[in-house]
């Protein structure tokens, strides 16, 4: 990014151009104070040639007028120690005479005072070729409060917030969250719905920066996006569903403590930055640059505090077990994000079984509740299996896929009592899966088992899904860009 | 203090886009029924397509892959290229 300013030697310089009247008004003062050796530089914006003075300098690329905020021809500026410490607009006699420190300025030939002309740098056709040259390379617009706005209240009245203050996102903090990747700020995500608009890093590092993130973070939010705006997982129907759903994210890999992410006691509440921000991220650019809000076409009945933005880390370290990314094929170097279409966490507790038999049984049963316990097979869930409960399984030696089907076999269940009607219920499936029977979770990938949560605690949360497949969701995991 | 931020929105403004014009009289029109695929959404449109022809209207049925996805285009295309008007059976 170009964004170094050009130095100004110490002393008088000016900004003009030839295009202004006010400009021209003036060439004899410029003359005059070129003559007595008071102006150092006169910077021409449109002919290089304009006044024909020694001390004229092209600025026909505007690059020293754009990296000094000039607005108005003429500007006079006053530098020492190379730093601008006063300007003064347009041209008025006395002004200029107190501004320059000189008792004699001008004739009676010139009029006294006019106001200028607009500074081709603030041309709006050419800002986005100067800011892309000269600039922080963004292209988002600005937006100024007035002086008698606050600042956090101006962002809520302008409806960018989930609920909760926001970060004001300065250009400063923007460039700076922009250092956390490696990927360009033009360049384009995904198409995020429900608006479909182009997805850009800067878009996304705006968002990341109101959400609290740190820079570090920003390769998860956009690598979590990516996935998000995928047809695969479907933002578009998780967002416009009534069910209370929404991304639910949980990291693997180094990153998760380089960036300080909580694995263990109370990974799922508050008060860890990362988990608590990453997921707001995401969701804050669905809704400021997708444009889903609730009420719109965010259409969810209840909704849920995990549409705050659920994140996670897998406490990879404690686990007797690989990791749920080497589950998918990733090596433990490696760094993912997996999305899971999902609601708000819920305990199980177990307090007494002491078999993996039992225990499997008993988590089973905890998860035959989601949704609804009639409905079975068309929505997977998360178990994130807590220290004390996985210690169960790992001193009985039970490896992961054995405790993932093992609980899938404990969950199958009697059709006869999930019919429509059954139990006194009309909820339930069509009769004629009567006679049968079918499992609560599908046995091909309707269980993610994970290891995490406090060290005390015979408990394991489960995380229920939406409708999965290619009718509605299916959880992805991919691979951090840094 | 003055505060300048950068917009967090994706900066653009809805485009203005004229209602189609309403057909005067069902009498020999293509009505296109599409059925979102929530539950009994069927049993819905069945009742609307015999009404509409009893009012002499020719009635095509389609139906989306999923109701949590927008239409596919080329759906989107067939019924806007085929139909004079098209009911939609939202919700279940």
């Amino acid at each position: 990014m170009g964004n170094s300013r050009p130095e100004l030697a110490d002393g008088f310089v000016v900004f003009v151009k030839r295009d202004c009247p006010t400009c021209e008004l003036i060439v004899p003062v410029l003359e005059q104070l070129c003559e007595l050796n008071i102006l150092r530089t006169i910077f021409s914006q449109d002919d290089a040639s304009f006044p024909k003075l020694p001390i004229t300098s092209d600025d026909t690329s505007l690059e020293v007028s754009f990296s000094h905020r000039i607005e108005t021809v003429p500007t006079l500026l006053k530098i020492q120690d190379g730093i601008e410490v006063d300007r003064t607009v347009g041209w008025s006699q006395e002004i200029w005479k107190a501004f320059l420190g000189i008792e004699d300025l001008g004739s009676e030939n010139i009029r006294s005072y006019s106001p200028g002309c607009g500074s081709l740098s603030v041309d709006p056709d050419l800002q986005g070729m100067l800011q892309k040259k000269y600039g922080s390379g963004l292209v988002s617009r600005e937006v100024t409060f007035a002086s008698a706005e606050d600042e956090f209240e101006a962002m809520y009245d302008r409806g960018w917030s989930d609920g909760l203050p926001l970060i004001p996102p300065t250009i400063e903090r923007v460039q700076a969250m922009l250092e956390g990747t490696s990927r360009k700020p033009d360049d384009i995500v995904a198409l995020v719905p429900p608006n479909l608009v182009d997805l850009t890093v800067e878009k996304i590092a705006i968002n990341a920066v109101m959400a609290g993130c740190k820079p570090e973070y920003l390769p998860v939010v956009i690598t979590a996006l990516e996935t998000a705006c995928s047809d695969e997982f479907n933002m578009h129907g998780l967002l416009a569903t009534t069910m209370p759903v929404g991304p639910v994210f949980f990291v693997n890999g180094p990153i998760r403590k380089s960036i300080n992410m909580n694995s263990g006691m109370n990974l799922l509440g508050q008060g860890n930055r990362a988990n608590s921000t990453i997921g707001r991220a995401v969701q804050l650019t669905v809704r400021n640059v997708g444009g889903g809000r609730p009420g719109e076409v965010d259409r969810a009945t209840h909704g849920s505090p995990a549409k705050y933005g659920l994140c996670f880390a897998e406490d990879e370290e404690g686990s007797p077990w690989q990791s749920y990314a080497q589950d998918q094929g990733f090596s433990l170097e490696q760094n993912t994000v997996t999305l899971f279409p999902g609601e708000g966490p819920r305990m199980i507790v177990d307090q007494l079984s002491r078999s993996p038999d039992e225990l499997a049984r008993s988590l089973a049963m905890g998860i035959i509740g989601n949704v609804h316990p009639k409905l079975v097979m068309g929505f997977d869930a998360i178990l994130i299996i807590g220290p004390e409960h996985a210690s169960r399984f790992a001193e009985a030696g039970w490896t992961k896929e054995q405790v993932n089907e093992e609980i899938i076999n404990h969950s199958i269940r009697e059709t006869d009592e999930l019919i429509c009607g059954a139990n006194g219920i009309s909820e339930g499936l069509p009769e004629v899966f009567a006679g049968s029977t079918l499992p609560k979770l599908r046995p091909d990938g309707g269980l993610i088992i994970l290891y995490g949560g406090g060290a005390a605690g015979l408990f394991s949360a489960t995380i229920g899904g939406w409708l999965s497949g290619d009718k509605g969701s299916s959880y992805q995991t991919r691979e951090i860009t840094l | 203090m003055t505060t300048s931020v950068l917009d967090p929105t994706n900066e653009q403004t809805p485009e203005h886009r004229e209602r189609a014009q309403r057909i005067s009289s069902l009498q020999g029109a293509t009505i296109g029924l599409l059925d979102i695929s929530k539950p009994r959404g069927d049993v819905f449109l069945d009742t609307i397509q015999s009404l509409l022809e009893k009012k002499g209207a020719t009635v095509l049925r389609y139906i989306k892959p999923t109701f949590t996805k927008p239409a596919p285009v080329d759906l989107r295309h067939e019924i806007s290229t085929t139909c004079d008007a098209v009911i939609e059976a939202l919700a279940d």
